[in-house]
């Protein structure tokens, strides 16, 4: 698709309303809805996380890219229903019982619908009663945690041991992140990943949406 | 004996050492994971002092209130709206009733923990009333200063200086953002560097500024360096002791007090006026801050 480096110019620069002209000229063009998601706004965002990862960009600028890319789904998300799945998967976060921090938990969600997941967010402070239930509910494959304290950590080992007990490990698995949180820390607890940062929990999200469950 | 004045001190060019992390100790005597750790203003007061006393005796010349997290906003999320008030000023006052004259009274606020517009959907008004009643309450329990810290967006940072001048006039505030290093400097998240942060905390009238929190001292030693270049203000830092591992459960910081004091000497060679810790750092790591500085001020 022609429009796609214009579309990850616009988004970079959080253009709503440029991505959404860009997107309906595609549209009229006769390019189809999942290839414009695909190839325009998924590959754009893409090229926003790398630039956020190498520190080229910062959160203001995600999060503009962010509401330019909503701009843009909003004409495909009709289009694209009526066709194939819209979604690659269903993912569930939060951050953890106590924790009250949510950017770097909003920040994932971003990146993730970017990537074309459906996101259910539950916000923050949530328990993991409610982590399992919901996942359950929306029959999501994947529940995203997050902790910025270190105090709150021990939340993320309850919800995998409740999966555990409700014999759901491996059918829903799990993937954590925040500033206190490691790989050391994820294999100790068993969760199924560690994610170091937004664009890192897109790739983790790819892997566990694809293993069989 | 009275207290001499804050600013005084400043003045005449002495070096004050500010206390350690707070978190941690509070963990260590019980506080449950996922509790909101400022709720034992009213239900554990006793340990609050105790943690005092030890910064005091420690050698620190300003003591932190325990009140970081207790800003309205993210009080309403715990159900304690209402004893917000309360909350803040019982921070207050179980220090001042420990330290005294030996001591500033430091009032401590945090950040809100949300995204302001246009970025977020947080207004400018919501933050500015929910610091000022902060603020009011801190001063009401008879804090010294105000101590505004750990903060990442300048926009959020000036908003709460302002509503602290609004709410205690006379009170010096000092103002500390984190800083992540990346290859073309020390930048907040929201994308600010040390030059903007210090240009724009001065703005609106800190009194003091620096950094806190972060990855550990010697990360801070080069934002030391960069706030000296850019700025006249006093400056104050209280780095991390490292970054947090993970070991048989529990969380730990690795940064010694020696190495911690060693780098502590070199932020006040490089023109670092207060020099306190932030996570993972104890009384021990105050202690050879106090010995450190004492050595420094030794003819």
């Amino acid at each position: 698709m022609k429009d796609s480096s214009e579309i990850a110019l616009a988004l970079e620069r959080g253009e709503a309303k440029e991505v959404a002209r860009l997107v309906q000229t595609a549209l009229d063009s006769g390019v189809e809805a999942k290839q414009v998601l695909d190839d325009g706004l998924i590959a754009g965002m893409a090229v926003g996380g790398g630039q956020f990862r190498r520190h080229e960009i910062f959160l203001p600028n995600v999060l503009m890219a962010a509401k330019a890319m909503y701009a843009g789904l909003d004409l495909l998300t009709p289009l694209l229903q009526a066709g194939d799945d819209p979604h690659r998967g269903t993912a569930v976060i939060g951050t953890v019982r106590g924790d009250l921090h949510d950017i770097g938990k909003n920040l994932v969600g971003i990146m993730l619908r970017g990537a074309g997941f459906q996101v259910i967010d539950l916000g923050n402070d949530v328990s993991s009663e409610t982590f399992v239930a919901k996942a359950q509910e929306h029959g999501a494959k994947v529940i995203g945690m997050s902790a910025l304290l270190t105090t709150t950590m021990p939340g993320m080992a309850e919800v995998v041991e409740l999966l555990k007990a409700k014999g759901l490990s491996g059918k829903i698995r799990t993937v954590i992140g925040g500033a206190p949180v490691s790989k050391e820390f994820a294999e100790e607890i068993g969760a199924d990943a560690y994610a170091f940062d937004g664009v890192s929990a897109v790739d983790r999200v790819s892997d566990l949406m694809e293993m069989d469950g | 004996m009275m207290k001499q004045a804050f600013r005084e001190r400043l003045e005449q060019g002495d070096i004050l050492v500010a206390d350690g992390a707070m978190g941690s100790l509070l963990l260590a005597r019980g506080l449950t994971t996922g509790d909101p750790p400022e709720e034992w203003n009213l239900t554990r007061p006793e340990v609050l002092r105790e943690i005092a006393n030890l910064y005091l005796d420690a050698g620190a010349d300003l003591i932190q209130s325990n009140s970081f997290g207790r800003s309205p906003l993210k009080l309403a999320d715990f159900g304690l709206d209402d004893q917000c008030e309360l909350i803040n000023r019982r921070a207050v006052e179980i220090v001042a009733d420990v330290v005294g004259d030996r001591a500033y009274v430091s009032g401590s606020m945090g950040p809100c923990g949300k995204i302001l517009e246009p970025y977020g959907d947080l207004r400018a008004e919501d933050v500015h009333e929910g610091f000022l009643l902060q603020a009011k309450a801190l001063a009401s329990g008879g804090a010294d200063l105000i101590c505004i810290e750990t903060m990442t967006d300048l926009a959020e940072a000036q908003i709460a200086i302002r509503a602290a001048k609004e709410a205690a006039p006379e009170l010096p505030i000092l103002a500390t953002m984190t800083f992540d290093p990346t290859p073309r400097g020390y930048y907040t998240i929201m994308g600010q560097n040390i030059e903007t942060a210090a240009e724009a905390l001065a703005e609106v009238g800190a009194d003091v500024i620096g950094s806190n929190c972060g990855n550990g001292a010697e990360g801070m030693l080069a934002i030391a360096r960069e706030f000296r270049r850019v700025s006249d203000l006093p400056l104050l830092f209280q780095a991390n002791a490292g970054l947090p591992e993970i070991k048989d459960g529990k969380v730990v910081y690795w940064e010694s007090p020696e190495f911690m004091a060693e780098i502590a000497t070199s932020m006040v060679r490089a023109g670092a006026q207060i020099i306190g810790g932030c996570c993972g750092t104890t009384p021990e790591h105050i202690i050879a801050f106090r010995r450190a500085v004492n050595a420094l001020a030794a003819p």
